[in-house]
């Protein structure tokens, strides 16, 4: 049955009909980032620009302080990345290997907290950053994500299929538990630490919500927000700038996924499944 | 290997001689220390705050919160945008999983299968989900723009007319459950995909052997063995659903008339536009309840299908 010519043709059809539906609104967006303002405005629309209009770049990037929000967008990403692994790795391998008075209660609570929405506590939060005196700074984006209880779990899950007796024939030959961390846990669990690598990096690269709150100047914006101001500074009409924007701030994460397409997918759907 | 066991056994009776607080005894609270902390501060107290708060009245300026029991959820029971916020919430969600989950699941079916066409299939539905939600909203802005956007061409290209997407009180809900459905059903295809992958074949081959007709298969052997995967995805949908803000902070700032005004929306409007903290907390702690019993059905269920296993 499937291999008649008509399920053959109604299938091919069916494929590029939904790679348009996935495709085209990118081709879009880099279409109209490369046009005139007049040439977003026609009807109907030209899909190829008479001539590339490379300033629109310009344009975008010169209506905020651009290098600004990206050198914040980095530290912040970075500082995020580093800090969860230094807090993940010796939480992770102390639910795995050690026995301890109240350790379910510790792994409960991270378990809630791994329930625990960030758009359901920004308000609270928000106070305490305020009365603390790191509103409106880099601190306040990265402090509350300096763990992660979804890394913590994940991690132990990984740490507790090394086999025991790995770990005892390193303490035989005097290994610390920081080099039994270091040389047996960290190599065996590596999948796991690029997947968490992996998603913490797309997770807060792309955030909105939590810099829209916790930010109130120039000073602590991330590149999202100066890429969603432009649409503001711009009066909502000129597409091609906003369009121009939106491209510098998408073209990393699909370049970063054409090359890693695998991976992340594996990544992504892995701990889905999970 | 059972030298190595004896030796940390000695390690830990030393360390009982040396008192309790020896190092080995303190050492994993030591380790788990730094995340523990770090949640107490930006997870638990901030949810006990904000029960606190929901029983307060303050303007977050003023140095007094008074205390006003339960009025504030009494208020937001009987706000008329505040039923309509929970009304539009309930649509958006209900419309959105539902939709996501239908046509993923369709799609799982249709793109399970090896060669180089379908995994670039299978990564082209799934690149929205990386994209940030800034992105997909200014370019579904732009798409669906009412004048010279490129979905209302269409329309006008097949015959119809022009659509108020996101300006029209009747059509922004549909059109942010759209752009929800756009970016999640690549993330639910794949999810369901690996969950097709994982039933044993030899089901199939024994379902085959008694000349079973596909369809029996289907409800037979594919539905049972991927309601895990179908649940688990509808849970997951259903409470991201609930918390949906990016979207409709960019794209309609709640309106037109209120037509799209959900929850976390509601709660930033409140407290950043308004100033009244026991309000948008009185709605924080209402979400709050809501995700609860979601996510205690989910575990609920969940170790129910373990023990059946």
């Amino acid at each position: 049955m499937n291999s008649s010519p008509i399920f053959k043709i109604a299938n091919g059809i069916g494929l590029v009909l939904l790679f348009i539906i996935f495709a085209v609104p990118f081709v879009w967006m880099a279409s109209t980032a490369f046009k005139s303002l007049g040439e977003t405005m026609t009807f109907p629309p030209v899909w190829i620009p008479e001539t590339l209009q490379w300033q629109n770049f310009v344009e975008a990037w010169n209506s905020g302080p651009f290098l600004k929000y990206f050198v914040n967008s980095v530290v912040v990403t970075l500082l995020i990345l580093i800090l969860q692994f230094a807090t993940i790795i010796p939480a992770a391998y102390a639910f795995a290997r050690y026995e301890f008075p109240l350790k379910n209660f510790f792994f409960a609570l991270t378990m809630i907290c791994l329930m625990i929405p960030s758009q359901l506590i920004f308000l609270p939060v928000y106070l305490n950053l305020s009365s603390w005196g790191i509103l409106d700074t880099i601190w306040g984006l990265i402090l509350p994500f300096a763990t992660s209880a979804f890394g913590i779990f994940l991690l132990r899950q990984s740490f507790m299929q090394v086999p025991e007796e790995l770990l005892e024939a390193a303490r035989l030959d005097d290994a610390s538990e920081w080099q039994i961390i270091r040389k047996i846990m960290l190599p065996l669990a590596k999948p796991v630490l690029i997947t968490l690598a992996l998603f913490s990096f797309i997770a807060h690269w792309n955030d909105y919500f939590w810099p829209l709150v916790m930010t109130t100047t120039d000073q602590a914006r991330t590149l999202p927000l100066g890429i969603a101001m432009l649409r503001q500074v711009e009066g909502g009409a000129a597409w091609n700038v906003v369009m121009a924007g939106n491209l510098l701030l998408v073209l990393p994460i699909l370049v970063i996924f054409f090359f890693a397409q695998k991976h992340i997918i594996r990544a992504f759907v892995y701990t889905g499944v999970k | 290997m059972a030298f190595a066991k004896v030796q940390l056994d000695m390690e830990e009776k030393k360390a009982e001689r040396q008192g309790f607080l020896s190092w080995v005894k303190l050492r994993p609270y030591a380790m788990i220390f730094p995340a523990i902390f770090i949640f107490c501060l930006f997870f638990i107290y901030p949810i006990g705050y904000m029960i606190y708060l929901s029983f307060h009245d303050w303007n977050f300026v003023s140095p007094v919160k008074d205390f006003v029991g339960t009025s504030n959820f009494s208020y937001l029971l009987s706000d008329r945008d505040f039923r309509e916020v929970i009304s539009n919430s309930f649509i958006y969600t209900f419309f959105t999983v539902f939709l996501t989950i239908s046509l993923s699941l369709l799609l799982a079916l249709w793109l399970n299968r090896g060669g180089t066409v379908y995994s670039f299939m299978q990564a082209s539905i799934f690149s929205p989900h990386i994209i940030s939600l800034v992105s997909v909203s200014m370019l579904w802005m732009w798409i669906m723009d009412a004048d010279y956007g490129l979905l209302n061409w269409f329309l006008n290209l097949i015959g119809m007319e022009s659509v108020m997407w996101l300006t029209s009180p009747e059509y922004a809900l549909t059109s942010l459950i759209l752009v929800a459905v756009w970016k999640g059903i690549g993330f639910n295809t794949l999810v369901f995909i690996a969950g097709l992958q994982s039933i044993p074949k030899d089901l199939y081959e024994a379902a085959e052997l008694d000349h079973t007709p596909p369809w029996r298969r289907f409800l037979k052997i594919t539905v049972p063995m991927l309601s895990p995967t179908l649940f688990f995805l509808t849970i997951i949908g259903v409470i991201n659903s609930f918390q949906v803000f990016e979207t409709i902070n960019l794209m309609t700032a709640g309106g037109p008339i209120n037509s799209t005004n959900t929850f976390v929306y509601y709660i930033y409007q409140y407290g950043f536009q308004f100033f009244k903290i026991g309000y948008a907390s009185a709605a924080g702690v209402i979400l709050l309840v809501i995700l609860s019993v979601l996510t205690v059905v989910y575990f609920k269920v969940l170790s129910k299908r373990v023990h059946y296993r």
